[in-house]
Formats: C-alpha cells, sequence, structure tokens
C-alpha cells in the first residue's frame, strides 16, 4: 500500500482497515440501539457523519488557540454544538425519524466514536486531511450500520426500507428487532470479520 | 409510594439500561472481566447516577425553561463539573472510598449512561424524588448487568473456546442472550 497517494489512504482506512465500528469497537450503544430498521440505520448514520465533519473542520481549524489542558472539555462543546444543531434540523425536517430515534440523537454526544477522532486526528493534522479522514470515518460507520440495520429489519419484519420482500407468508424473527436481537447481529458481523481477517493472515503467510 | 416503586422496578429490570437500551455498553464490555471490579464500576455508576439526577432536576426546573436549546450542553457541562468537585470532597473525606471508586469516575462520568439517565428522566418530566428513584434503579440495573457480565465471562476463562470468536464477538453474544433473558421481566409490567 505505500505507492498509494497518501490523501487516498487517508479517506479508505475509514471505510474497511479501521473502520470505527467492526476494529476498533467504538460507537457501539447507536450501533446497537437504533439499527432495527434500514431507515433508523441510515439516518443515525448520516446525522453522526455530519457531526463528526463539522466537529473535525472547527477543531482542526482551531488547535493552535485551543489550551491544551483544557482541550478535551473544548471538544465536547464543540460537539454538542453541532448535534444540537442536527437535533433541532432533523426535529423540523423530518418529525417521524426524530421520534423513532427519540433520545439517541442527543447521545451522539458521547459517541466515543467522534471523541476519539477529534483527539486522536484532527487536532494533529491539517484541516484537508481531517476532512478526508472525517468523510471516510462517516461512511465507514454509516455502512457498518446498514450492515447491521439491513439484516436486522429484513429478519425481523420481513422488508426492506419498508419495502416487503416476502410477502405474507413470512413469519418475522421478532427477536432481530428486539434488544437482544442488536447483540446478536453485530456478535456474528464481528464474528464473521475476525474469520475473514483470520483466512486473509492464513493465505498471505503460505504466500 | 406506588409510582416510586413502579420506576424503581422498571428502571432495574425491565427497561435496564444496559441490556435493553444499550447505554453504557463501553464500559459494559471493557471492564466486566473481573468481577470485583465490574461491582466497583456499578456501585460508581451509582453514585454518579444519583448526581446526574440532581443536577438534570435543577437545571430543568431554573434554567432550561428559558433556554431549552442549552440542553446538551450544560447537562455535560454541569455533569462534568458536579462529579469533579464530588470526586475532589471525596478524596479530602474519606479516602478508602476515593481508592475503591476514584479511577472509574473520570470513566463514566460522561459515558452515555448517564447523558441518557439525564435526558430520558427530563423527557419523562419526573420531579425530584421521582429522578432520584429513577437513577437508583438505573444505576442498579447497570450493576446487576455488569456483575452478571463479569460473572460469566469469568467462567468462559476456563472454557476451550474456538479462537474466531474470542474477545468481543464472543461478550456480545453472552450480552445478547442476558439480554433475552430480561426481556421475560416485561411480562412484570402488564399491570402498569
Amino acid at each position: 500500500m505505500e505507492n498509494q497517494n497518501p490523501n487516498a489512504e487517508e479517506f479508505l482506512k475509514g471505510l474497511w482497515k479501521e473502520n470505527p465500528v467492526f476494529v476498533a469497537v467504538l460507537g457501539m450503544c447507536p450501533a446497537l440501539a437504533v439499527s432495527n430498521t434500514a431507515i433508523n440505520s441510515l439516518a443515525m448514520g448520516l446525522a453522526t457523519s455530519f457531526v463528526l465533519l463539522c466537529s473535525s473542520i472547527l477543531v482542526a481549524s482551531l488547535k493552535s488557540i485551543i489550551p491544551k489542558q483544557v482541550r478535551i472539555t473544548t471538544y465536547i462543546i464543540i460537539i454538542a454544538t453541532f448535534v444540537t444543531v442536527v437535533d433541532f434540523a432533523l426535529a423540523a425536517f423530518s418529525p417521524a425519524i426524530h421520534k423513532e430515534l427519540g433520545a439517541f440523537i442527543a447521545l451522539i454526544v458521547v459517541n466515543c466514536l467522534i471523541l476519539g477522532r477529534q483527539e486522536a486526528f484532527a487536532s494533529k493534522h491539517s484541516v484537508g486531511l481531517s476532512i478526508l479522514d472525517a468523510l471516510g470515518m462517516g461512511i465507514g460507520f454509516t455502512f457498518a450500520m446498514l450492515c447491521i440495520g439491513i439484516p436486522r429489519e429484513i429478519l425481523g419484519s420481513g422488508s426492506i426500507f419498508n419495502i416487503s420482500l416476502f410477502g405474507s407468508n413470512f413469519e418475522p424473527w421478532v427477536v432481530m428487532i428486539l434488544p437482544p436481537g442488536g447483540f446478536f447481529m453485530l456478535g456474528f458481523l464481528l464474528l464473521g470479520f475476525n474469520w475473514f481477517t483470520k483466512k486473509k493472515k492464513a493465505r498471505i503467510n503460505y504466500g | 409510594m406506588d409510582n416510586l416503586i413502579w420506576i424503581f422496578i422498571s428502571a432495574l429490570l425491565i427497561n435496564n439500561f444496559t441490556l435493553s437500551y444499550f447505554l453504557g455498553i463501553c464500559p459494559f464490555l471493557g471492564v466486566s472481566g473481573k468481577l470485583e471490579t465490574a461491582f466497583r464500576l456499578g456501585v460508581a455508576n451509582i453514585f454518579v447516577m444519583m448526581i446526574t439526577a440532581a443536577c438534570a432536576y435543577a437545571l430543568n426546573t431554573w434554567v432550561l425553561v428559558y433556554a431549552p436549546y442549552l440542553r446538551l450542553i450544560s447537562f455535560i457541562i454541569v455533569i462534568a463539573s458536579s462529579v469533579q468537585f464530588v470526586e475532589m470532597a471525596i478524596k479530602k473525606l474519606s479516602p478508602e472510598l476515593f481508592k475503591a471508586l476514584g479511577i472509574f469516575l473520570p470513566l463514566i462520568t460522561t459515558n452515555c449512561a448517564i447523558l441518557g439517565l439525564a435526558l430520558f428522566s427530563t423527557n419523562k418530566g419526573y420531579g425530584f424524588l421521582e429522578g432520584m428513584v429513577y437513577a437508583l434503579g438505573a444505576g442498579g440495573g447497570v450493576t446487576l448487568a455488569l456483575i452478571l457480565m463479569a460473572g460469566i465471562r469469568e467462567e468462559t476463562k476456563l472454557m476451550d473456546i474456538p479462537d474466531v470468536i474470542q474477545g468481543t464477538a464472543l461478550n456480545l453474544i453472552i450480552a445478547g442472550i442476558l439480554s433475552m433473558a430480561f426481556m421475560g421481566f416485561a411480562g412484570l409490567f402488564s399491570t402498569y
């Protein structure tokens, strides 16, 4: 991967190699709580990406004037501001989704993924690179949310994005849209992810 | 009084913060390796939640009526700073207690379970006493989940588990089974 463009690398790493949910296991609370339908997953992924992008831009451009001792507090205030923006915007444009997601929109503030990127990346790199990193991580997070949300909706209600797939004969696995389903789905996805990584490593070793 | 008992039981078992709202999953997966640590984290959680409930009530009554858009920012700042103050006070008054809970306090101060508690009790419009009981129940529920999880994880250490499922994948599947068991408590609620 050494000959790749470094900018592309910053963007691409969030999608797979350092995927926030599957590899770093960050931001689990929203990933599990609102991934019961594909639409909710998508809304949550996009909302989180927006907050991540805006706070990364702001942190990266203010990094020289933020005092080191209170940097975490400053990041949290910046994040909380953007979450409030998203919260109010969603309530105005799409009250139905806002009602479904409920308090979990507000809880984006404490998503460790966002604070983690500010501390680990945006506070040390230029604005341009931070935008790429935030976009990559945001898309990676949205992708992971959909990976959990789509199978849960298919199994739990027999539909995808509210479009019925199997007709009326399908007996839904109600457990998949209830809380335990979230744990199971993410558990099995991580299992699959581990298995895939192991196989790939073994293949490289045997050349 | 009847109402308070229901609030407590509902937060403790039926709407368990960890197992049915997925709040505070990070410490739940991270610190549940040993029974003793898990218990201490749980107690620290109850403690911070009680402070949170008091702060949330105060903010709701006196500040947020005038500036509702400050809700999130003020919750986070006020909760974090009051936990810091109480931490300093404990350090001075009871070094023993501080030694037992101290390292966990900064870890859980801005945890989703804490902020979630503040938001949920606001949304439900609880008064001061109800808020405190809700915090006690929610904290107890988190402690219960942590202890159960730590107990199971201590057992799994002695078992022969395939390599692929080790780690977070196994913990999540255990959590899923626990959560399914807790769903059974929903029947308690049919009278309320």
